[in-house]
C-alpha cells in the first residue's frame, strides 16, 4: 500500500477517481482460512476463476496456477465450486 | 425584473423554474406540497427541462436526488417535517459525498403529537448533518436564498448541500410582494453546472461512496469540516454578486437598530420581521432595543454574532425548537458557545422557547420579552433555564414582570 495521504490531499467526498485502484488495497490480512491448491487434482476447468468474488484465482495460459494471497479473503467459494471429481482446493487455517 | 404576488412556496417554485434543474425528485408533504405542486405545473407546461421523479417516500426523494447529483447534473428537492426526518440517513450521505444539492425545507413541527404547522424542530435536528442552512424571513428571501444556494452549493471550494428554509404557512402560504429577477439574469448568475466528477462520465470512471475504514474515514470527515469553513468564507462573495444583480444585499446576520441597543433579541426566520416591528414601537417609547436576525445558521456566523453583540448589555435568544435534554435551545447553545472565551462571555443571555407547532408569536409577546430583558439588565438576575413563551401555565412570570414596568 502506498503511503497514507493527508486529509487535504484526498479527492473530494471519499471518491475513488482512479479506476482499478482496488488492486492496491490489500485485503489478504482479513483471512481466517486460506485456499490451497493440489495441482495434481486440478483439471483447469476454471470454474473457481469464474466464481471467485475477489478476482484472486491466478491463471496463466489457460491454466489455474494458484491464488493472489494479497487479495484473497478466504471465503472458500473456490473450494466449494471446484467440481466433485476434482476437489483440488482445500481450505486450511491461515497460520498453518 | 418584475413584481409578483407570490406565496413563499410559489416564490421558491419560481426560483426553481428559473434555475431549471436537470432533476427534481420529491414527495408531497404539508406545507411543502404547494411548492412542488407549482413546480410540477412548470414541468407539465414545458417551462423547464427538468426530469421530475415522483417517488414513494422522502427517503427515496433524497436518494434519487443524490443519484442524479452524483451522476453529474443539477438536482433539487423539497420537504418538511416528517419528510426531512425520513431523509435522515441520506442527508449525511449527500453531505459526505459532497453533492451540491439544493433543498427547500418548509419548516414544520415534528410528530408526535402530529401537527402540520411551523416551527424549527425539523431543520434544527439536521443542524449538524453537514448541510449548509439558510433561513428566510419572508417570501422574497426564500426566493433569493434559493438562487444564492445554487452558487454556494456548487462553489468548487465548498461542494456541500444546502437547505433553504422558510417557516411553514407563515411564509409558505402567505402571499407577499416578491421582486422576481429576469430568467436570463438568474441563468447567467447560476451559470452552467460542470462538476469535476460525474458517475456517468464513462471516459473518466469514478467510484462514489466506497467503503472507508479506520485508515481514511477520519481524513474525509476532516476535509468535510473544512468545506464548511470554506462555505463560511465564500458565501459572502456569492451574496455580494447577488447584490449586483438584484440590489438586495444579504449578510450572514442582519442587525436592526443594534448600534446603541442595550437589549438585543436574536431570532431566525419570520419572527425576525415581527421583532423589527416591536423594536420600532419600543424605540418610540424610548427603549434602546435592537435585533439580530441569523440568516446563515450553518455554518454558524460566529464572528458576526460577536461583532454585533459587542455593544449589548443583555441578549435574548429566540428558539423555535427544543433541544431536549440540552441546557438551552439550539440557537442559544450556539450563541453562548461563540461568546464563551471572549470578553463578552459574561454577557447575560436569556433563552426563549416559542412558537412550537405554529403557536402564534405576537408583538405583545415580544414586547414582554424585551421588557423582561430590560429588567434582567437592571437587576443583573439572569434566568438560568429557557423561558417558554406563549404556553399556558407560564403566564405568571410575565404578569410579575409587567407590574414592574412604569407606563
Ligand atoms: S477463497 Fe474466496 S477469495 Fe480466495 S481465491 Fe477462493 S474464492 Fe477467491
Ligand atoms: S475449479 Fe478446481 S479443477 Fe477447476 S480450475 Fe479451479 S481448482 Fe482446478
Amino acid at each position: 500500500m502506498s503511503e497514507l495521504k493527508k486529509w487535504y490531499e484526498l479527492p473530494v467526498g471519499g471518491l475513488i477517481i482512479e479506476p482499478g485502484s482496488a488492486v492496491k488495497y490489500k485485503t489478504g490480512s482479513w483471512r481466517t482460512f486460506k485456499p490451497v491448491l493440489d495441482r495434481s487434482k486440478c483439471n483447469d476447468c476454471l470454474i473457481c476463476w469464474i466464481y471467485c468474488p475477489d478476482n484472486s484465482i491466478l491463471v496463466n495460459d489457460g491454466k489455474m496456477v494458484g491464488f493472489d494471497y494479497d487479495h484473497c479473503k478466504g471465503c472458500g467459494i473456490c473450494a466449494e465450486v471446484c467440481p466433485d471429481k476434482a476437489k483440488a482446493i482445500s481450505m486450511v487455517l491461515e497460520h498453518q | 425584473m418584475k413584481v409578483m404576488a407570490l406565496t413563499g412556496n410559489e416564490a421558491v417554485a419560481e426560483a426553481m423554474r428559473q434555475i431549471n434543474p436537470d432533476v427534481v425528485a420529491a414527495y408531497p408533504i404539508t406545507p411543502q406540497t404547494e411548492l412542488m405542486h407549482k413546480f410540477a405545473e412548470f414541468v407539465a407546461d414545458g417551462l423547464v427541462d427538468t426530469e421530475m421523479v415522483l417517488v414513494e417516500s422522502e427517503h427515496s426523494a433524497l436518494s434519487a436526488t443524490v443519484g442524479a447529483s452524483a451522476a453529474g447534473v443539477r438536482a433539487m428537492t423539497a420537504t418538511s417535517s416528517q419528510g426531512l426526518a425520513l431523509m435522515w440517513e441520506i442527508l449525511y450521505i449527500a453531505a459526505g459525498l459532497r453533492l451540491p444539492i439544493v433543498m427547500a425545507v418548509v419548516n414544520r413541527a415534528l410528530s408526535a403529537p402530529i401537527n402540520i404547522h411551523g416551527d424549527h424542530s425539523d431543520t434544527m435536528g439536521a443542524r449538524d448533518s453537514g448541510w449548509i442552512q439558510i433561513f428566510s424571513e419572508n417570501a422574497q428571501e426564500a426566493y433569493d436564498n434559493t438562487i444564492i444556494a445554487v452558487r454556494v452549493a456548487e462553489h468548487p471550494e465548498v461542494l456541500l448541500p444546502v437547505m433553504v428554509t422558510m417557516d411553514g404557512f407563515i411564509i409558505s402560504h402567505t402571499m407577499e410582494r416578491v421582486e422576481v429577477l429576469d430568467d436570463e439574469v438568474v441563468r447567467n448568475f447560476i451559470g452552467e453546472y460542470n462538476p469535476r466528477y460525474k458517475l456517468l462520465d464513462v471516459e473518466n470512471p469514478v467510484t462514489f461512496g466506497p467503503l472507508d475504514l479506520q485508515d481514511y474515514y477520519f481524513e474525509h470527515k476532516r476535509a468535510q469540516a473544512e468545506a464548511m469553513e470554506n462555505a463560511y468564507r465564500f458565501i459572502k462573495e456569492v451574496d455580494e454578486e447577488f447584490y449586483k444583480i438584484s440590489g438586495r444585499r444579504y449578510q450572514y446576520v442582519e442587525p436592526y437598530e443594534i448600534d446603541d441597543a442595550d437589549v438585543v433579541l436574536i431570532s431566525l426566520g419570520s419572527t425576525a420581521g415581527t421583532i423589527k416591528d416591536v423594536v420600532d414601537n419600543l424605540r418610540l417609547k424610548g427603549m434602546r432595543v435592537g435585533a439580530l436576525k441569523i440568516r446563515l445558521y450553518r455554518p454558524f456566523p460566529r464572528d458576526e454574532v460577536i461583532e454585533y453583540l459587542s455593544n449589548a448589555s443583555v441578549i435574548g435568544v429566540m428558539d423555535r425548537a427544543i433541544a431536549f435534554g440540552a441546557p438551552y435551545g439550539p440557537v442559544c447553545l450556539d450563541v453562548k458557545s461563540v461568546l464563551q472565551g471572549t470578553k463578552f462571555s459574561e454577557l447575560p443571555v436569556v433563552n426563549y422557547i416559542y412558537g412550537l407547532g405554529g403557536r402564534d408569536i405576537r408583538p405583545g409577546d415580544i414586547e414582554r420579552i424585551f421588557i423582561e430583558l430590560d429588567k434582567v439588565r437592571i437587576s443583573g438576575e439572569v434566568p438560568k433555564s429557557p423561558r417558554f413563551i406563549g404556553v399556558r401555565g407560564e403566564e405568571d412570570y410575565f404578569e410579575k414582570v409587567k407590574r414592574l414596568v412604569k407606563n
